[in-house]
């Protein structure tokens, strides 16, 4: 093997086991920066070593046994940190006397205490998805500011603010038993579902989707799936992700224009990820009330399935929004529906939806307000209504793609 | 680790709070009792009996009645329970009486602060 081989190997491992190697350290030493640093310190251990001797048959081992090591010597020169922890230790164990066992002592899975820690409702929302995607994606901070659009210093600062909050007010590092894990559940959702979005439709700038980003999201969603098996939201997250996914090839032209949903070519769609999204529908959707991520794959789902827009199974997307609206009674939902109702009974049904949410200020600022708007009136051959829509919503677009797909309906508009 | 918990009450709702009895502050104390987790604390008077000092840059002292005018939030009481974890102390805020309806419970790590002896 040559070095850059090796090297190229070490990275791809680290990727892999990064949040794996940090879940480890800091379940037992129960300090996130301590396990950053000692974690780091065995990657470029790794560096320097695998190149020589060769990438370790279990390189996960090596990697934990490695940064262990490291960080029983610096707990061994630093005694106050050694006894910061050890009331840290002494303490964990009052709140959870019975630690499970693990199947494998060298290399145990503690990324979900991690997550729950990321994401822990204690900590700012905005913060949540940059933390999972620093501690549980492995993406260092300049890749996480890069990911959220925000200068570098911007979000190393809120990374050590969320990270000192962590130790200041000791936000455990825990599974929430299972009275707890009902409402504890959906902020971890919610912090991996807020990376696929801002992959998916960057909220500015000049590209709409940074697919390598929704696939981050899509690896944590895997990861949450096998270790919360019998949580059917977490199936409904990932098939969601997957359905939504699949059709990232069609979403752009060749230009780089946003192409929607009724103009999209089919047959670009990834039908493999297709495959997979359907079946974790079914498994979210099997059993008593299904939850909001569930049913959003479902309307993914028969969006999917549909050959064209014409042939939709509009019906059943209208009572699938009807079903999240009732647990998600939210306007963008409502929207939604209006647009799916819209499909079903004419814009004109669609359009008396839109008018009843004209005062809600929750979706002041929401360009996709206007600019469903200005289609229905399209369609219904109100165009000097349609164009003064079209520039409410160009107002207020981010992304160039977006704001050019409007600009060429304004053009049809305004047309002679 | 210690946590203060502040009842909090918004000022409109004067001496009406929020609806939970003195019967509930007492079950609510006796939990945390035996539980062994409760370090101190004390319910507060009405905000009518509170004074505001100040003392300016020359020395001189402000005493007036009541609170600033637009306190919006009200202190009714606290109490610091010693727990393993935010987790278990958010657990204890939650349960308490002071968390229903419009009261709302803030809870605050201790700041332990080591003095060489």
């Amino acid at each position: 093997m040559t070095g850059a081989e090796a090297t190229a190997g070490v990275e791809a491992v680290f990727r892999e086991e990064h949040g794996r190697l940090l879940a480890s350290l800091v379940h037992r030493f129960g300090d996130l920066d301590l396990a950053e640093e000692v974690a780091s310190e065995a990657i470029e251990a790794a560096l320097t070593h695998w190149p020589v001797d060769g990438v370790p048959s279990r390189p996960g081992a090596w990697l934990l046994t490695t940064a262990r090591r490291r960080a029983v010597d610096r707990l061994r020169r630093d005694r106050v940190l050694a006894t910061r922890l050890a009331v840290l230790q002494a303490e964990a164990e009052r709140a959870d006397p019975a630690p499970p066992a693990d199947a494998d002592p060298d290399l145990p899975d503690d990324r979900l205490a991690l997550f729950f820690t990321c994401a822990h409702p204690a900590l700012p929302a905005q913060d949540r998805g940059a933390l999972t995607l620093r501690f549980l994606a492995g993406l260092t901070t300049a890749e996480v500011a890069r990911a959220f659009l925000v200068p570098h210093a911007t979000m190393a600062q809120r990374l050590v603010r969320a990270k000192r909050k962590i130790r200041d007010a000791r936000i455990p590092f825990r599974v929430p038993g299972a009275d707890e894990l009902p409402g504890r559940l959906p902020t971890v959702l919610q912090a991996v579902y807020s990376v696929f979005t801002e992959g998916y439709a960057a909220s500015s700038g000049p590209e709409l989707q940074r697919t390598d980003l929704a696939d981050e999201a899509i690896r944590l969603a895997r990861i949450l799936r096998r270790l919360l098996p019998g949580e059917r939201e977490v199936a409904g997250l990932l098939g969601l992700l997957l359905l939504v996914h699949a059709r990232r090839a069609a979403r752009t032209g060749p230009d780089g224009a946003v192409v929607l949903l009724d103009d999209q070519d089919r047959a670009l769609w990834d039908h493999e990820m297709i495959d997979e999204g359907r079946a974790l529908v079914l498994v979210a959707l099997t059993g008593p009330t299904p939850g909001p991520y569930g049913v959003q794959a479902a309307i993914a789902a028969l969006h999917d399935e549909a050959a064209d827009v014409a042939s939709t199974d509009w019906p059943q997307v209208v009572a699938l929004y009807d079903v999240l609206l009732g647990m998600v009674p939210s306007p963008v939902v409502a929207l939604n529906r209006a647009a799916a109702v819209a499909m079903r009974d004419g814009p004109d049904a669609g359009l008396a939806l839109l008018d009843g949410l004209a005062d809600d200020p929750r979706l002041r600022g929401y360009h996709l307000y206007p600019a469903t708007r200005a289609d229905l009136l399209r369609r219904l051959g109100r165009l000097d209504e349609a164009a003064t829509a079209y520039r409410e919503a160009l107002a207020l677009v981010g992304t160039e793609p977006e704001r050019a797909h409007l600009l060429r309906w304004l053009a049809s508009v305004t047309e002679d | 680790m210690k946590y203060m918990l502040l009842f909090m009450s918004p000022a409109s709702d004067g001496e009406a709070g929020n609806g939970c009895t003195f019967e509930d502050w007492v079950r609510y104390d006796r939990e945390m009792k035996d539980a062994g987790i409760w370090v101190s604390g004390h319910p507060l008077q009405d905000l009518t009996t509170c004074t505001t000092v100040q003392v300016g840059p020359d020395g001189e002292r402000t005493i007036t009645d009541g609170p600033f005018a637009e306190t919006r939030e009200v202190l009714g009481g606290y109490d610091i329970i010693d727990v393993p974890n935010l987790d278990v102390a958010l657990e204890w805020a939650a349960r308490s009486p002071g968390a229903i309806a419009s009261g709302s419970v803030q809870v605050r790590p201790v700041a332990e602060i080591e003095v060489e002896v």
